[in-house]
């Protein structure tokens, strides 16, 4: 196969949820001695960014997307180590979480899957992470975001919950905050005081940059 | 489906005696219509019942839309349109529609609401945050709007990323028998949770369609 052929192999069966044939062609392109970046930005992650716009036009539906992040997911696997080894400095260091009370994921899963695809170092605390479990694990891991998904209206009021005791202990200055959810709009994250909204995962990691772009900008490490 | 044999005379049928202009329309989740136009019947209310896909649900963004379509449609020919669904996960864009329109519709955030109460519900998952709820038409519904919406039947290997985070189902039962008893077991085994059922009866769909009617 020419390298062509891998990269429109692994971006059609990641757009098909074909899990083993991605990874067949991710080890493909390896030993034709293919970058894993190029993997990655030529192949993997416009598949899936294509799969999150059939997802918003109602082509496809949550398990369509769900078996496409699986196979990518898959493949990231297998890139990981190699990515960390080229030395490429991570973008910056992501904690996200589903706020306490809630359980959906799905929405969450794929925007790490995105955020590490574009060189975030993702921190995953799951589902029903509570105010003070977000507060512990910021002064453990020092991220530069923290996220907050939430998909209940039940569950939306978590966000200013959760800011609330960042603002507590004193860490509502150390790190950007970014909220989203399917219930989430642009309004409701500004009236709860975060710094960023996202509405799906590409979004999510060309914000996540911005912010942190402009963070830096102002204060300089 | 064929209505049922003990039904009152005083119907919502097409009687010529009670021109459509005096009646009521009742847009209804098709979750829900079921039982409202059981209740409608009993009650003989001059009201007639115009179900929209259930399925809808997965794409609450739609909800707003196709309710607001349908209630223009149907208001030439009513006395008064009213919605037959809560919020549904479209997040406060139905109650826009009803500001625009004028109508009314069922109180809470979902249908669990209606049948159970908001602070029963909101004790449910309080207790266990993980809880998957079930009502009589997920219950007989399940291969269609569950397993297969889901994806379920396709990629069983799904299960996890859906399920893995919860602990139990509650079925919300409106009118168990043997038959749903059985289904509403079989639909928590095929997803791997324990089954706890609640009778809640019609009671409270039955009020509120008598409050909203009103
Ligand atoms: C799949 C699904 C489920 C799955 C969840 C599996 C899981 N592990 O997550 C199952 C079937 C288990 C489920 C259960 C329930 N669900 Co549900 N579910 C859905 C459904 C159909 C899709 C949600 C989804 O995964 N979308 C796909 C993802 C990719 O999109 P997304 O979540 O929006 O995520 C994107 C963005 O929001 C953003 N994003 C997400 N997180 C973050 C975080 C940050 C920081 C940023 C920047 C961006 C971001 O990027 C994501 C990727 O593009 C929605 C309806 C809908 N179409 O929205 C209902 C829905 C969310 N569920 C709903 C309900 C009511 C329930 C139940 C209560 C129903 C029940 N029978 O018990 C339970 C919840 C129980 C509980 N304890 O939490 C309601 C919520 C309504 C409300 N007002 O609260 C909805 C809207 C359905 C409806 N119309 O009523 N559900």
């Amino acid at each position: 196969m020419t390298p062509q052929e891998i990269l429109q192999g692994l971006y059609d069966e990641t757009l098909v949820g074909n899990a083993p044939r991605v990874l067949e062609l991710t080890e493909e392109g390896l030993s034709n001695a293919m970058e894993p970046q190029t993997l990655l930005f030529d192949a993997l992650i416009p598949s899936l960014e294509e799969v999150g716009a059939r997802f918003e036009r109602g082509d496809f539906f949550v398990p369509e997307m769900l078996i496409a992040g699986r196979a990518m997911a898959g493949a990231m696997e297998r890139l990981r180590p190699l990515l960390a080894e080229t030395g490429v400095a991570t973008v910056g260091k992501f904690l996200m979480g589903t706020v306490k009370g809630d359980v959906h994921d799905i929405g969450k899963n794929l925007v790490n899957i995105m955020l590490e695809g574009a060189g975030f170092e993702v921190i995953d605390l799951g589902v029903q992470v509570a105010p003070e479990k977000f507060v512990a694990a910021i002064e453990e891991h020092q991220p530069d975001i923290v996220g907050f998904s939430a998909f209940l209206t039940t569950t939306m009021p978590m966000f200013k919950a959760n800011i609330n005791a960042l603002e507590k202990a004193g860490l509502r200055n150390e790190v950007v905050v970014m909220v989203g959810g399917a219930p989430v709009t642009q309004e409701y994250a500004d009236a709860v005081g975060a710094d960023g909204y996202a509405a799906d995962a590409s979004a999510c990691v060309k914000r996540a940059k911005a912010l942190l772009d402009a963070r830096r900008t102002k204060v300089p490490a | 489906m064929s209505s049922s044999p003990t039904a009152p005379t005083s119907t919502t049928g097409s009687s010529t005696s009670s021109p459509s202009e005096e009646r009521t329309a009742l847009i209804a989740c098709g979750a829900i219509a079921q039982p409202c136009a059981t209740i409608v019947a009993r009650r003989g209310w001059p009201v007639e019942v115009h179900p929209l896909p259930p399925l809808l649900h997965n794409q609450p963004q739609e909800i707003a839309g196709e309710v607001r379509a349908l209630a223009r449609r149907l208001r030439p020919s009513y006395a008064r349109v009213v919605v037959g669904y809560a919020d549904c996960g479209t997040y406060g864009a139905l109650d826009a529609v009803c500001d625009e329109l004028g109508l009314a519709r069922l109180p809470g955030l979902h249908c669990y609401d209606v049948y159970a109460g908001a602070d029963r519900i909101e004790r449910f998952f309080e207790d266990q945050p993980g809880t998957y709820l079930l009502t009589d038409f997920l219950v007989r519904s399940f291969a269609r709007t569950v397993e297969r919406e889901l994806g379920l039947d396709r990629w069983p290997e799904l299960r996890e990323d859906y399920f893995g985070h919860y602990t139990r189902v509650v079925w919300l039962a409106q009118e168990p028998d043997d038959e749903l008893r059985r289904l509403a077991a079989a639909a928590s085994d095929r997803i791997g949770l324990p089954l706890t059922v609640v009778e809640t009866g019609n009671a409270r769909l039955e009020s509120a369609l008598e409050a909203l009617l009103r």
